[in-house]
């Protein structure tokens, strides 16, 4: 019970927000603008799984907006040229492993912080996209939207596809020999080489999954509307690292759980629709995110002064 | 020179200091006069370092009184040891690197607030005068990161000087000088002595002691065993006062002649690791002790045969066959384990269930699937918790909620899960309580009665001499001679602190 204490308080938190809902407007209820909602934020729970591990690592990868920004556009190009989707869908993912790659070449290769990395490549990635781009949107064939089948269906086929990659990715983390090395690696990086696992080859492959993710999530995002929008990742990283952190995955690494990060993505996508619902004025959503994020953070600090460690 | 004429500047009386279970100093006395030498010797752990943290307020001691300058002190804090004109000059100089000598000075002897103004030429003037005062050629305005270690030293003893300081306590100072370095070293040791400042010299070279010190108070096992005028020494004399205790435990014989040599050792080096032209063998069932100074490269010699620097020279041989050991997972392939020194930071992670770090190094072989069978992991965790009699409430528990003698059998229990063909221990008892150390005594001759090659670093002296089959010592990086078992610590000592002694047989 005290293991998993965070993940289960923001269950708690979350369905206290869906029960209080349930009580004050249930229209939120309504079948078709929850499915909407929920295909929305399917992207951001495959990046999200991916930034879990990564942050369980002990890393950050702030970039991902951009590489989701240039997977979009690209796979868009492919996709307007008549390429078939599943192949698109691989080209997407390949390119997003390409430039997890370069992150974690750097990052694991020459031990630098991954912060100030994924900063640079942050912001080359997007001014490079500006400058070759111009901020043109990509029209797409009609048989890329919702992957040529009903609006309804499509969305189902994301969410469900989207949950799939989450309780996998969950699995593979609990109970895979390589998730138990990336907790040791977060944990104790030298301890974790004493024992055999090569730290700097885990840091890496960590990258470069969270890269294949963000391609994969580029792809589940262009499906959704007629038209790539160059600018469709910004601020997705704040959005991944806040779902992750306030889901219970520890900034210091070793800690945290797919779980945890998929409750508190729900939670924090929970607050502009409910302020709608409940006639709040929109300007609230920045500030009731924020103060979860700090009431998540606080809360760890204060466990870990507890714990004496 | 006579230490009753003026009152001591400095009188330590009955200091006692714990850490957790372990005593580190119990009752130790200790006086210093002005104007004199006075060394402080010992083994390693024989409560050197932690004397002087006493005397520098670092650690304020469970029991005992501190006089400094006849003044009793109730509590003596790192300020008020400054105040009171104690300075201590480290091993490692604790300088800032990216500021300039003159700042460095300004900023350990300039007080007040934090908007005052800087004046510019009186710092370095002051700076330029403290350097001449210590017979240093540097100029104020240098980065300290630009100077050699020694030239560092001297600023360091130039913050001393210019603080005024009555004592000055130097740890090892010289351990990483050369001769004519240390030549003037002792030149400004001896002119401060001449200014009446005492010093508290700490040394493992013995000529050195004896070409400076004027008095020498030996430590060992945390207790003093007497203070002597140096001229009245000799260094047999001394290393005898070292080492001169009783091998007070029982260590587990061998019970059977070794076996075939498993691991061999030709000329075996790693500049960037500082280890050099080393040569041995160790055989199945044979315990390997390797003894040493601290520094003197035997963790280095264990990272270089465990892969994590790997050897750039000379020639490895397992089982007869050359082998080369590229990685940690390498030597885990060949079937080499290291248990390594700091258990709390490197052996054992924390945070992990005891089953969890137990399986850590064999999930190749224990989940080929990679899929991670927590029947398998339980299993084998419960059998090794039985074998080596780990005590814990559970598989389950952490390993930092293990004592330190049970974490310590977890990181073994990892290491034989990989069915090794050689174990290198890294200190496998430092910091363990004394039961639990003989039952990891019983445990390591066990291991090599079922035929293990074990190499066993070890700086307790006792234990190196009890448990090993034969003794290498090692000195400078390299290893300066292999004794039989039984050889007595004398030998080993005056082999460690390069004392050539007569019985030096390979």
């Amino acid at each position: 019970m005290k293991r998993y204490f965070r993940e289960l308080s923001v269950t708690a938190a979350l369905l206290l927000v869906l029960l209080g809902l349930a009580v004050l407007a249930p229209a939120f209820y309504q079948p078709q603008p929850l499915l909407s909602l929920v295909t929305r934020e399917a992207p951001t729970l495959i990046v999200a799984c991916g930034m879990a591990l990564v942050i369980i690592c002990r890393q950050i990868d702030i970039s991902v907006g951009s590489q989701f920004s240039v997977c979009s556009v690209c796979a868009g190009l492919l996709a307007a040229r008549g390429w078939p989707l599943p192949l698109v869908v691989a080209a997407s993912a390949g390119l997003g492993a390409l430039m997890g790659a370069i992150n974690g070449g750097l990052v694991a290769g020459l031990r630098l912080p991954s912060i100030v990395v994924t900063l640079a490549t942050m912001v080359t990635l997007r001014q490079g996209l500006n400058l070759v781009r111009q901020g043109e949107f990509v029209n797409l064939p009609d048989s890329v939207q919702w992957f040529g089948l009903s609006q309804s269906a499509g969305q189902a086929t994301l969410v469900v596809s989207a949950l799939v990659v989450l309780v996998v990715i969950g699995l593979a983390l609990r109970h895979l020999s390589a998730g138990r090395q990336v907790y040791a690696v977060g944990t104790n990086a030298e301890a974790a080489r004493l024992a055999g696992i090569p730290p700097q080859r885990v840091t890496f492959l960590v990258f470069v999954f969270l890269g294949a993710l963000t391609g994969l999530a580029a792809i589940m995002n262009i499906v959704q509307s007629p038209q790539v929008q160059p600018l469709s990742g910004a601020g997705l990283e704040l959005k991944v690292i806040a779902a992750v952190v306030v889901g219970g995955v520890a900034i210091a690494g070793g800690r945290g759980n797919l779980w945890g990060a998929f409750a508190g993505l729900l939670l924090l996508a929970c607050v502009s629709p409910a302020l709608t619902h409940l006639h709040i004025e929109a300007y609230w959503e920045k500030a009731i995110q924020g103060a979860i994020i700090l009431l998540a953070v606080v809360a760890d600090g204060v466990r870990q002064r507890r714990g004496g460690k | 020179m006579n230490p009753s004429a003026s009152a001591p500047l400095l009188t330590l009386r009955r200091i006692a200091k714990n850490y957790g279970g372990v005593r580190a100093l119990r009752g130790v006395d200790f006086d210093l006069a002005a104007g004199e030498v006075h060394a402080l010797l010992g083994e390693n752990g024989a409560g050197k370092s932690t004397l002087i943290k006493v005397a520098t307020g670092a650690h304020r001691p469970d029991a005992g009184e501190i006089t400094v300058a006849g003044r009793t002190l109730d509590g003596l804090t790192p300020t008020l040891a400054q105040q009171l004109g104690i300075a201590c000059i480290y091993q490692q100089p604790a300088l800032f690197p990216d500021l300039t000598v003159a700042e460095n000075i300004g900023l350990r002897l300039e007080h007040g607030g934090a908007a005052r103004r800087i004046d510019w030429p009186a710092r370095r003037a002051r700076a330029t005068d403290l350097l001449a005062r210590v017979g240093a050629t540097i100029a104020p305005d240098t980065e300290v990161g630009e100077l050699s270690m020694p030239e560092q030293q001297l600023v360091e003893i130039a913050c001393a000087v210019g603080a005024g300081a009555r004592i000055v306590i130097m740890d090892e100072p010289t351990a990483s000088l050369t001769q004519r370095e240390q030549a003037r070293l002792f030149t400004v040791v001896r002119e401060l002595r001449t200014a009446g400042v005492g010093v508290i010299y700490i040394s493992h070279r013995l000529e050195e002691i004896f070409a400076l010190a004027d008095r020498v108070t030996v430590l060992r096992d945390g207790a003093s065993v007497g203070t002597h005028p140096v001229a009245a020494m000799d260094e047999a004399g001394l290393i005898k006062l070292m080492v001169g205790r009783e091998v007070a435990q029982l260590y587990p014989p061998a019970e059977s002649p070794p076996g075939d040599v498993v691991l061999s050792l030709q000329n075996v080096g790693c500049s960037a690791a500082g280890v050099r032209a080393v040569s041995l063998e160790v055989r199945a069932g044979e315990i390997f002790g390797l003894a040493g100074l601290v520094g003197a490269g035997r963790t280095e010699l264990a990272r270089v045969l465990f892969g994590l620097t790997p050897a750039t020279a000379g020639e490895i041989k397992l089982n007869g066959r050359p082998i080369a050991i590229g990685s940690p997972q390498q030597a885990i392939e060949l079937g080499i384990a290291y248990v390594p020194e700091d258990r709390r930071r490197h052996g054992v992670i924390l945070e992990m269930p005891v089953a969890q770090n137990m399986t850590m190094a064999v999930h190749r072989r224990l989940f080929p699937t990679s899929w991670l069978r927590s029947g398998a992991e339980q299993s084998l965790a419960l059998e090794y918790v039985r074998d080596l009699a780990v005590k814990c409430s559970s598989c389950d528990a952490p390993g930092g909620s293990l004592s330190g003698g049970n974490q310590q059998k977890v990181s073994l229990a990892r290491w034989l899960a990989t069915k090794p063909r050689v174990l290198i221990l890294d200190e496998p008892t430092q910091g363990v309580d004394v039961g639990a150390k003989s039952e990891i005594h019983r445990i390591i001759r066990r291991l090599a009665k079922d035929g293990l090659a074990v190499l066993m670093i070890s700086s307790d002296l006792p234990e190196v001499l009890g448990m090993s089959d034969r003794i290498g010592v090692m000195r400078a990086g390299t290893l300066a001679a292999v004794l039989p078992g039984g050889s007595d610590a004398h030998t080993v000592m005056a082999m460690a602190l390069g004392q050539e002694g007569d019985k030096g047989a390979a």
